[in-house]
């Protein structure tokens, strides 16, 4: 984005650039994102989203968290109201893809294979395989994986993690690079709350502010149907504002901004 | 896990800048990961061989660069260091912060073998 024009280069680097050697050798200043390739296909993923007037979200979660399931509950109470599609992304089986098309919705399966994690070229794919005429909101649920899928972007405008009750309220403590990154925190399960007797939602949410991250915090429960109105309303809402940016031309990258990103408007 | 293909990402960096510079390869890689980044420094070290095999930097030492987590504290404005879970001010407690470092992720520069060796070429 960035090789030329030397907008990378802050006080604090400076002296790195152009740094003399030992004779045959030289030694280049980079100052890249080391994943920039995968951060350029996001750029162009999240172009095919706003020039549709898409919202795209990343679903992320332990494996079991309930995704699949929220998807579920949330495609046939928006059925009537918007037009979804979905991105499943899975080490194995179609499964997932399966139990959205079911509901009449259009789903891709990502099989990884082995990676843990989606990419933005993984999307990009799959979107190429879609039809995303008249798409209001795409979900993409990425691979279940607390750790890897936080650092990858797909392209996506928000990031939405679960956390189910049985997994323990300590979970953003123990893995702040994911729920830094989140947009939205789901307490997930909630129905199972009774009969758990140490999981305390305000603790998980105040692991979270510790994590510096504002995000709203919605407790529901998908099976049982309790607490969906607020999600569905948080959707909504995000989808206006995304029509409202597009209609500006601008668009919207999740929580996190990367270093490349805070040099870029030091410098500009 | 993911540092392979973090690995696989900086051997096409490291290449990239290889011929941009006409190089015959890369000596030493220096990158700066901070602990937010959410990369494992000594993963993508035990990765890097396998991602430079038979490439140009596959000699390449790999370096990494310390990157401590600092905030700036958007209530009282002071700039301190913060744990990986704890991104709280540490002057005034509050948690409306914003990250100034610590979540880098950069291919921060390369030493590159410029001249040929010595043996004559023609
Ligand atoms: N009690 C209860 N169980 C739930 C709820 N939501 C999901 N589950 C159960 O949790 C299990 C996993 O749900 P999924 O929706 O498949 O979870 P997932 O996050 O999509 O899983 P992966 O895609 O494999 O990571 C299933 O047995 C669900 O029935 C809920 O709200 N309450
Ligand atoms: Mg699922
Ligand atoms: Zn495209
Ligand atoms: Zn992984
Ligand atoms: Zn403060």
């Amino acid at each position: 984005m960035c090789d030329t024009c030397g907008c990378n280069l802050t006080p604090g680097n400076r002296h790195l650039a152009f740094k003399p050697v030992a004779g045959g050798a030289t030694a280049v200043s980079v100052l890249k994102g080391l994943l920039a390739k995968n951060d350029d296909q996001a750029a162009h993923n999240r172009q095919h989203f706003d020039r549709r007037g898409i919202l795209a979200l990343n679903l992320m979660s332990s494996p079991g968290s309930g995704k699949t399931a929220l998807l579920e509950a949330t495609l046939v109470a928006l059925k009537d109201e918007f037009t979804c599609a979905v991105i499943e992304g899975d080490l194995e089986t179609e499964n997932d893809a399966e139990r959205i098309r079911a509901l009449g919705v259009t789903a891709h399966q990502i099989v990884t294979g082995t990676a843990c994690h989606l990419d933005a070229h993984l999307v990009h794919d799959a979107l190429h395989h879609m039809n995303l005429d008249g798409v209001d909101l795409l979900f993409i649920e990425n691979v279940g994986n607390l750790v890897c899928p936080a650092s990858f972007d797909l392209g996506q405008h928000l990031n939405v993690t679960l956390l189910s009750v049985t997994e323990g309220d300590d979970k953003p403590a123990k893995y702040p690079v994911m729920f830094r990154a989140a947009d939205a925190l789901l307490l997930t399960k909630t129905d199972l709350l009774p009969v758990l007797d140490d999981f305390d939602p305000a603790r998980a949410e105040a692991h979270l502010r510790e994590l510096a991250n504002p995000a709203p915090v919605m407790r529901l429960s998908a099976r049982k149907g309790m607490g969906m109105d607020a999600w569905l309303a948080w959707l909504r809402e995000q989808l206006a504002a995304q029509r409202a940016r597009v209609a500006v031309g601008q668009s919207r990258r999740p929580a996190i901004q990367r270093d490349g990103q805070q040099y870029h408007q030091a410098g500009a | 896990m993911h540092e392979l293909a973090v690995a696989q990402a900086l051997v096409e960096q490291v290449d990239a800048v290889i011929d941009q510079h006409q190089a015959h390869g890369a000596t030493l890689i220096r990158v700066r990961i901070g602990p937010l980044a959410g990369v494992v420094p000594e993963l993508l070290a035990s990765a890097f061989p396998l991602a430079a095999a038979g490439r140009r930097m596959q000699h390449a030492g790999l370096e990494f660069a310390h990157a401590p987590i600092r905030v700036r504290c958007q209530t009282c404005g002071a700039e301190t260091e913060a744990a990986m879970n704890r991104l709280l001010c540490g002057a005034c407690g509050d948690w409306h912060t914003r990250i100034i470092s610590g979540d880098e992720l950069l291919l921060e520069s390369v030493e590159l073998e410029t001249v040929p060796s010595l043996t004559p070429e023609s």
